[in-house]
C-alpha cells in the first residue's frame, strides 16, 4: 500500500529497506498509527529512517508524497496576500539562499510562479501545500532541495493551524551527505592490522596450561598470556590551514577514526609541504616545533607514514629553497619529503582533493612523483588502496 | 495490553514523537534504538518506561571492553579447572560454571521486562552485529550445556547511543529509532516543573533565558543540557540566588552564577568570556 511511497523515499537517496517496510506497515495494522497524519509521520520516521542527519530529507519526501492525503484532515488554504510572502520568505532566506534564487531568476519571477500555483488550487479547491515543490524547482533536483519553496510553507503567523511538522522541516542543518563516515575510515584502517601479544599477561591460555596441567601431572597450572593488540605503528602528518580549511571535516573524522584505531599512533601538522619541522599543537605552531630530522631519528622504520594534505599550492613551495609560505626554509620541500621517505620505506599520501582534479595542479603531480605515484583520494576506496601498498 | 501505552511519568516528560515511538517498539515487540544530546534523558527513558508500564528493568552498561557474548553468558573455566583440583562435585556439571549474561536474565523473567543496552556505541565496531541474531529471534543458543535459550517474553530493548560510532546498516534495519531533539522553551519548562514543582516563576524564567543564551554561544565545544540545567537550577536553590542576579546587566557580572554547572570546559568557559567582553565593548562606543 504505501509502495509509491516507499520508492519515492529510496528515489529520493534515503535507502529503507523492505523489512522496514513491512515493520511499518505491521504497526499500521495493529492500529498504532492512529488517526491523525502526526502520528503516521512519526510512526513512519521511526521505522523507516534511522539517522537523524535524514530527517530533513524524509520530511521533504513527505511532504511531497502526501499533500493530497493531509488535506481530508486540515482545512483549506486559499489566498495568500503577496507581502504576507514577501516577508516570510526574507524573514526565513539566508543570504546564500537569496542568492541561490537570485540565480534561479530572482525573487519577483519566483513569487509570481508561487502565486500562480496557489491561485490555480484554489480554484481547484484543494489544499495548497503543492509549493513544497513549486517554483520549478523539484525537491530532488539539481540543487538537492528547493529552498524558498519549502520555507514559504512554514507560515507560523496566519495558517498557523495548517502547519505540518515535516513542513517545519527542524532537522534542516543535520542533513549533510557525509560521503566517509568514521564508521566506514575505521572499517577501511581495519585492514590495516597487525595482531601481536604484547604487555601485561592477563588472559587465560588455556592450551598451554592444559599442557603444563598434564605435564604437572593434573595438579593446575595456569599460563597466563597478554591480550592481543594491533601491533601496527602510525606516523600520521596532517596539512592544516590554508587550502586544507575545505576539507577540515573529512580530516577530522580521519584522524578521529585512526586515533582509536591504532594504539602505536603519532602525529603531526605541516602546512602546504614537509619542511625542516613539524609541530604537535596547532595553538602553539611557532613555539613548539619538533625537527622532522628528530622524528626521523626518534620512530623506527616499521612506522607506516601517512600523509594527509591537499598538495595544492605553488611549485616553488616544493622545488625551491625558501619556497615556503610561512618562513625561510634552507632547503627545498622536496629534500625533506625524501629523507622521510628514506627513514619509512612504507609511505602514502592521502588527498582530499577529488582525483579527476589532480592533473590540473602541478604541485600534485610533482608531490606524486615524489612519493612515486603512492598518493591515493581520502575516500573508503581510495583507503582501501592505500592500505594494499602500506602492507 | 492496553494498558501498555507509554504516556510519560510523573518525573519523565515525553513529547509526542517520542511516546509514538516507544509504543511501536512495545507493540511490536523490537529494540528501540535512542540517540541524542548527551543528557537529554536517554538512558532515563529506559527506567521511566520501566516504572511506567511496571516492568523489571535489566540494565547493561557498555563499556569499549564489552564483548557480545558478556551479554548472553560466560563460561568460567578456570573455576572449573580449580574445582576439579579440589574434588569438587559440582564439576561434573557443566552448567554450574555457566555464568549469565544480562540478555540471558532478561529472557528468562517472568513477565515481560526493559532490558537497557546503554551506550552501545562505546563497544568494538562489530559489536552491534554481533547480537543481530540475538535480538531478531530473541534467542540463542549455549554451546556448553547444547541449551537453547528463548525468551520467554520478548523483552522491550531500549538501546541508547551517544554517536561516538556509526552502527552497522543491519543493526539498524531491526531497530525501531528516535532521536531526542533538544528541548524548546515550552517543554523545557515542563521537564523543570516536574523536577522543581514549586519553583518561583520568575526564578526559572530568568535561569532558562540565560540558559538558552549560553546555549546560542556559537562555537561552544559542549552544549549545556536538560542534565546540566537541571543541576545548576539545583544549585541555584541551594544557594539561594535571587532571580535579579541572573539578568545583571552590568555585563562583567553577566557570566551566569555558578556557570561551572553548565559550561565543563575550560575553552568554552573562556571563549564565553571573549564573547561577554566584544559585546561589553561593543555597547561602550
Amino acid at each position: 500500500m504505501l509502495s509509491g511511497f516507499f520508492f519515492m523515499l529510496r528515489k529520493g537517496g534515503l535507502k529503507p529497506s523492505i523489512t522496514e517496510l513491512l515493520t511499518l506497515l505491521e504497526a499500521m495494522r495493529k492500529g498504532l498509527s492512529g488517526q491523525r497524519v502526526d502520528d503516521f509521520y512519526y510512526l513512519a520516521r521511526s521505522c523507516l529512517v534511522k539517522d537523524e542527519t535524514q530527517f530533513d530529507r524524509f520530511d521533504r519526501i513527505f511532504a511531497a508524497h502526501f499533500h493530497g492525503v493531509e488535506d481530508a484532515f486540515e482545512s483549506l488554504i486559499s489566498d495568500i496576500p503577496d507581502d504576507w510572502l514577501r516577508r516570510q520568505a526574507e524573514l526565513y532566506l539566508s543570504a546564500e539562499e537569496r542568492a541561490e534564487i537570485e540565480a534561479m531568476g530572482g525573487f519577483q519571477k519566483l513569487m509570481e510562479a508561487l502565486r500562480d500555483r496557489l491561485s490555480e488550487q484554489s480554484e481547484r479547491h484543494e489544499g495548497g501545500n503543492k509549493w513544497v515543490g513549486t517554483a520549478g524547482t523539484s525537491p530532488f533536483g539539481a540543487y538537492g532541495y528547493n529552498p524558498e519553496g519549502v520555507r514559504i510553507g512554514q507560515q507560523d503567523s496566519r495558517h498557523r493551524r495548517a502547519t505540518k511538522i515535516w513542513d517545519r522541516r527542524e532537522y534542516r542543518n543535520l542533513d549533510d551527505k557525509v560521503e566517509l563516515g568514521t564508521r566506514n575510515i575505521k572499517i577501511a584502517l581495519r585492514k590495516l592490522r597487525k595482531f601481536a601479544r604484547e604487555g601485561a599477561a592477563d588472559q587465560l591460555d588455556l592450551e598451554d596450561t592444559i599442557d603444563k596441567t598434564a605435564r604437572n601431572a593434573g595438579l593446575l597450572d595456569l599460563r597466563m598470556v597478554p591480550e592481543r593488540h594491533n601491533a601496527i605503528k602510525v606516523l600520521l602528518c596532517l596539512d592544516i590551514g590554508g587550502s586544507m580549511d575545505d576539507h577540515v571535516r573529512v580530516c577530522e573524522e580521519m584522524f578521529s577514526a585512526a586515533r582509536s584505531e591504532f594504539k602505536h599512533l603519532e602525529y603531526f601538522y605541516f602546512h602546504n609541504f614537509i619542511y625542516e619541522s613539524m609541530w604537535k599543537n596547532n595553538r602553539r605552531r611557532h613555539n613548539e616545533r619538533i625537527d622532522t630530522t628528530a622524528i626521523a631519528h626518534k620512530y623506527t622504520s616499521d612506522y607506516k607514514l601517512i600523509f594527509v594534505g591537499d598538495a595544492t599550492m605553488s611549485p616553488y613551495e616544493i622545488v625551491y629553497a625558501g619556497g615556503s609560505v610561512e618562513h625561510w626554509n634552507e632547503e627545498p620541500g622536496a629534500v625533506w619529503i625524501k629523507r622521510l621517505l628514506n627513514t619509512f620505506p612504507k609511505a602514502i599520501w592521502l588527498n582530499p582533493e577529488p582525483e579527476q582534479r589532480w592533473h590540473y595542479t602541478p604541485s600534485i603531480k610533482l608531490t606524486r612523483d615524489l612519493m612515486s605515484d603512492r598518493m591515493v583520494p581520502l575516500t573508503v576506496s581510495g583507503l582501501e588502496a592505500g592500505i594494499r601498498q602500506l602492507h | 495490553m492496553a494498558d501498555s501505552r507509554f504516556k510519560g511519568t510523573s518525573s519523565y516528560v515525553a513529547t509526542h514523537d517520542l511516546m509514538m515511538a516507544v509504543n511501536a517498539a512495545v507493540t511490536l515487540e523490537r529494540p528501540i534504538l535512542i540517540k541524542g544530546e548527551p543528557g537529554t534523558g536517554k538512558t532515563q527513558l529506559a527506567l521511566e518506561v520501566a516504572r511506567a508500564l511496571d516492568r523489571p528493568l535489566f540494565e547493561w552498561h557498555i563499556k569499549s571492553t564489552t564483548k557480545a557474548q558478556q551479554g548472553l553468558y560466560d563460561y568460567d573455566a578456570v573455576a572449573r579447572l580449580r574445582d576439579s583440583q579440589l574434588g569438587d562435585d559440582r564439576v561434573h556439571d557443566i552448567a554450574n560454571y555457566i555464568v549469565r549474561g544480562r540478555i540471558w536474565e532478561a529472557f528468562e523473567s517472568e513477565v515481560q521486562p526493559v532490558l537497557l543496552i546503554d551506550e552501545i556505541d562505546k563497544a568494538d565496531i562489530e559489536f552491534p552485529n554481533d547480537l543481530l541474531q540475538e535480538l531478531d529471534r530473541m534467542e540463542f543458543f549455549v554451546y556448553e550445556t547444547k541449551q537453547l535459550v528463548k525468551a520467554t517474553h520478548r523483552p522491550i530493548i531500549v538501546i541508547t547511543s551517544n554517536n561516538e560510532k556509526e552502527l552497522p546498516d543491519a543493526f539498524l534495519r531491526r531497530c525501531f529509532f528516535h532521536y531526542i531533539r533538544f528541548p524548546d522553551k515550552e517543554t523545557m519548562q515542563k521537564i523543570v516543573d516536574v523536577h522543581f514543582p514549586g519553583l518561583k516563576k520568575n526564578l526559572l524564567r530568568e535561569a532558562l533565558e540565560a540558559f538558552y543564551k549560553v546555549r546560542d554561544v556559537p562555537g561552544l565545544k559542549k552544549k549545556p543540557s536538560t542534565s546540566e540545567l537541571l543541576d545548576w537550577i539545583k544549585l541555584l536553590l541551594a544557594e539561594d540566588i535571587p532571580p535579579e542576579a541572573l539578568r545583571a546587566e552590568d555585563t562583567r557580572k553577566a557570566i551566569p552564577p555558578l556557570y561551572g554547572a553548565l559550561l565543563k570546559n575550560e575553552q568554552d568557559v573562556h571563549l564565553f568570556e571573549q564573547l561577554l567582553f566584544l559585546d561589553r565593548r561593543g555597547r561602550t562606543q
